[in-house]
């Protein structure tokens, strides 16, 4: 699944620097971020996670800096040019109509129509078809209120929703806060899934042990710059901790060159 | 893993060939009682309403009489129809009463002997009327962002003033009266039986036609259908409700001459209801309406124009409202400067009485149409039995206390969190 390492990586940022005003919310922020691999980003409240996936799911144009789709430069201006890509964002609020089913919710501005009139048997065969693929198997029906889900399976549709759409990238913003301990257990597993069917995952997470479960590469913001990125074995809790805390550490289990991030 | 998924629509569609359909018969009672039909409480108590009436006055189960209580109903249903689109997005008309007085107003006086205009003409500039109207609610509300509650009663005291001043100006002693035989038709003028034979078995074929379809398309792809015999049970059901309305309207209804017929003013209530069932559930404006009543932001962001919609629903409001105008008009044999203040209520309670929130995001057609029914059997029932208005009131007051209080506990904990 992982393309061969000569590749250049789904997603590029180099020098990416956004101001509002005179703050600096990220200052020359260089990210790779390779297809068949979860991304874990993570930093304190207010190290720029935010503002970064924001710049990349084009809610907002960064203020200098480039970005690269797959080696070429792009230019992001809404999220639905972000969408058309092949980039899909999944938000911590998740944007789910608790009053329509699953299938209505999974194809919510954008219904098949056949004739004029909603196509609904087509709408429930791929939604069936994309949970299946994810191997979501907690959902009795595809035809219940997502209001009647539990906090995981709504995780599941609105990532479902996002990737259905031949997403090659999958943005997802804490997507384990405020879930119990099977419930995360269960979204952890979909993050498994999408890297497994060769999609790039980008995860912003606080939770350094549902980090260490999945991700493959770690990246950590402090105030606005992007300190540190790498290969997950690189790290260890106490060495994250101290970056996320403090921008540096000095115990870094193995010598990586700082460079490692840079070579796409 | 998705062999779940798999293997229930298996057993499923495997009950469905007949072999034992009595669990999922089972569910599907459940489903209608707690599902979002939610239309089995009140249905059961328009049953008990009936049997009340009919066991204190005989002359409530007559052919006369339910053709009376439809006609009464008509005017409540159409308005709760209007109302729905508007509940449906969490938005509300405070004024459907009055406008629907106002558009059959513009009718009435436009058809009548001094300005003479064709009826052709006067009934849609009537439902422009109301139309215009809707579509002034909008502009405050979605431009200006002012909550509908507020902009529609201003609409209200407005609509009413404009009114007084439109009927006092004809100087006819406070009142306007239909003095043109088509707008005085709409409700006093009926269908032959034959035409009513064929009007309700042709609504009655095309549903049946519809859900079976529907079913066996579900089926042919493996998906939850119910079963054949559930269906079955359904078109029977559906064909008796035929017959017994065709008796309804085709038993002669006067004591001196012959009066039989389905009164216009059904399928035009019908035809609205078709229409605003269609637009709900078949089409993606009917989606959005549900998604922005739902959770407006999701809907923004996945990519659907929330205002274009929510201008489309008061704009539907305002022709639903038009249309009740001239079966208002035509039913009361013309307008008075005392327009009944209760008349929106009424619509309001309708939908909220058939089962729609008035949160936005849940409700149905057909729920304007039982919760219509109910209210103008209650009306009637209490006529019939000479109780006090004071007594309608009340009783009126309790059922619709009692219809929200049912579905809001039938609800607790169903499939729909609302």
């Amino acid at each position: 699944m992982a393309p061969s390492p000569d590749a250049p990586p789904l997603l590029s940022l180099r020098g990416i620097t956004k101001s509002f005003g005179a703050v600096q919310a990220l200052r020359h922020v260089d990210l790779d971020i390779p297809a068949g691999q979860v991304t874990a980003l993570v930093g304190d409240n207010g190290a720029g996670k935010s503002t970064l996936i924001k710049t990349i799911s084009g809610i907002w144009a960064p203020t200098s800096g480039q970005i690269f789709w797959k080696g070429k430069e792009v230019h992001v201006h809404s999220p639905r040019e972000a969408s058309d890509l092949g980039i899909a964002t999944v938000y911590q609020d998740l944007a789910l109509c608790d009053n329509l089913d699953i299938v209505q919710n999974m194809y919510l501005g954008r219904e098949e129509t056949s004739r004029g009139v909603l196509d609904e048997i087509e709408m429930e065969i791929a939604t069936r078809k994309t949970l299946s693929d994810l191997s979501v198997s907690t959902v009795k029906s595809v035809r219940q209120m997502v209001g009647s889900l539990s906090g995981g399976q709504r995780q599941a549709v609105a990532v479902a929703r996002a990737v259905m759409r031949e997403s090659e990238l999958v943005i997802l913003d804490e997507p384990t806060a405020a879930l119990g301990v099977s419930q995360t257990a269960q979204v952890l597993e979909l993050i498994k899934t999408l890297k497994s069917h060769g999609l790039g995952v980008l995860v912003i997470s606080h939770n350094l042990s549902d980090v260490f479960a999945v991700a493959d590469r770690l990246a950590t913001m402090y105030l606005g710059t992007l300190v540190d990125s790498g290969p997950i074995a690189n790290y260890d809790t106490a060495s994250a901790v101290e970056l996320i805390t403090t921008g540096s550490s000095s115990r870094r289990p193995s010598a990586v060159p700082v460079s490692e991030s840079m070579e796409g | 893993m998705s062999s779940d998924l798999i293997t229930t629509t298996r057993t499923e569609s495997g009950l469905a060939q007949g072999e034992s359909p009595s669990f999922d018969l089972r569910q599907q009672l459940r489903r209608l009682w707690k599902g979002d039909s939610g239309l089995v409480p009140i249905i059961i108590g328009l049953v008990v309403l009936v049997v009340y009436f009919q066991s204190r006055s005989s002359n409530f189960i007559s052919a006369q009489n339910l053709t009376n209580l439809m006609i009464q109903a008509t005017v409540f249903v159409l308005l709760g129809m209007a109302e729905i689109w508007l509940l449906l997005l969490g938005e509300i008309d405070l004024s459907v009463g009055v406008t629907c007085a106002l558009s059959g107003l513009v009718a009435t006086i436009l058809v009548d002997p001094q300005y003479h205009w064709s009826w052709f003409i006067a009934m849609p500039l009537a439902v422009i009327t109301s139309m215009a109207i809707s579509g002034i609610y909008a502009f405050f509300v979605i431009r200006l962002r002012l909550p509908s509650f507020i902009v529609t009663l201003a609409g209200y005291l407005a609509v009413q003033g404009v009114l007084i001043y439109f009927v006092d100006k004809q100087g006819t002693g406070g009142s306007v009266q239909v003095q043109e035989a088509v707008l005085y038709d709409l409700v006093g003028g009926n269908l032959t039986p034959l035409a009513t034979w064929l009007f309700i078995f042709i609504c009655i074929g095309l549903l049946a036609v519809m859900m079976m379809r529907s079913n066996e398309r579900r089926l042919k792809h493996g998906l939850v259908a119910s079963p054949r015999l559930m269906i079955a049970i359904k078109i029977v059901a559906l064909v008796g409700v035929g017959f017994a309305l065709v008796w309804v309207f085709n038993t002669n209804r006067s004591n001196f001459l012959v009066l039989t017929g389905m009164p216009f003013a059904i399928p035009i209530d019908v035809s609205l209801l078709a229409l605003g069932t269609f637009i709900l559930t078949k089409t993606r404006s009917g989606r959005y309406i549900y998604a922005i009543g739902g959770n407006s932001e999701a809907a923004r962001r996945a990519g659907i124009a929330v205002n274009r919609y929510r201008l489309m629903a008061f704009l539907l409001t305002g022709f639903t409202v038009g249309i009740a105008g001239l079966l208002y008009t035509s039913r009361l044999g013309g307008i008075s400067d005392g327009v009944d203040s209760t008349l929106t209520l009424y619509a309001v309670a309708s939908a909220v009485i058939g089962g729609t929130s008035l949160f936005g995001g849940r409700g149905k057609m057909i729920h304007a149409v039982i919760g219509g029914i109910v209210i103008a059997t209650i009306y009637n029932g209490m006529a019939l039995l000479q109780m006090q208005p004071a007594t309608q009131f009340i009783v009126t007051a309790a059922v619709l206390l009692a219809a929200v209080t049912i579905d809001s506990l039938a609800r607790r904990g169903s499939t729909i969190s609302r």
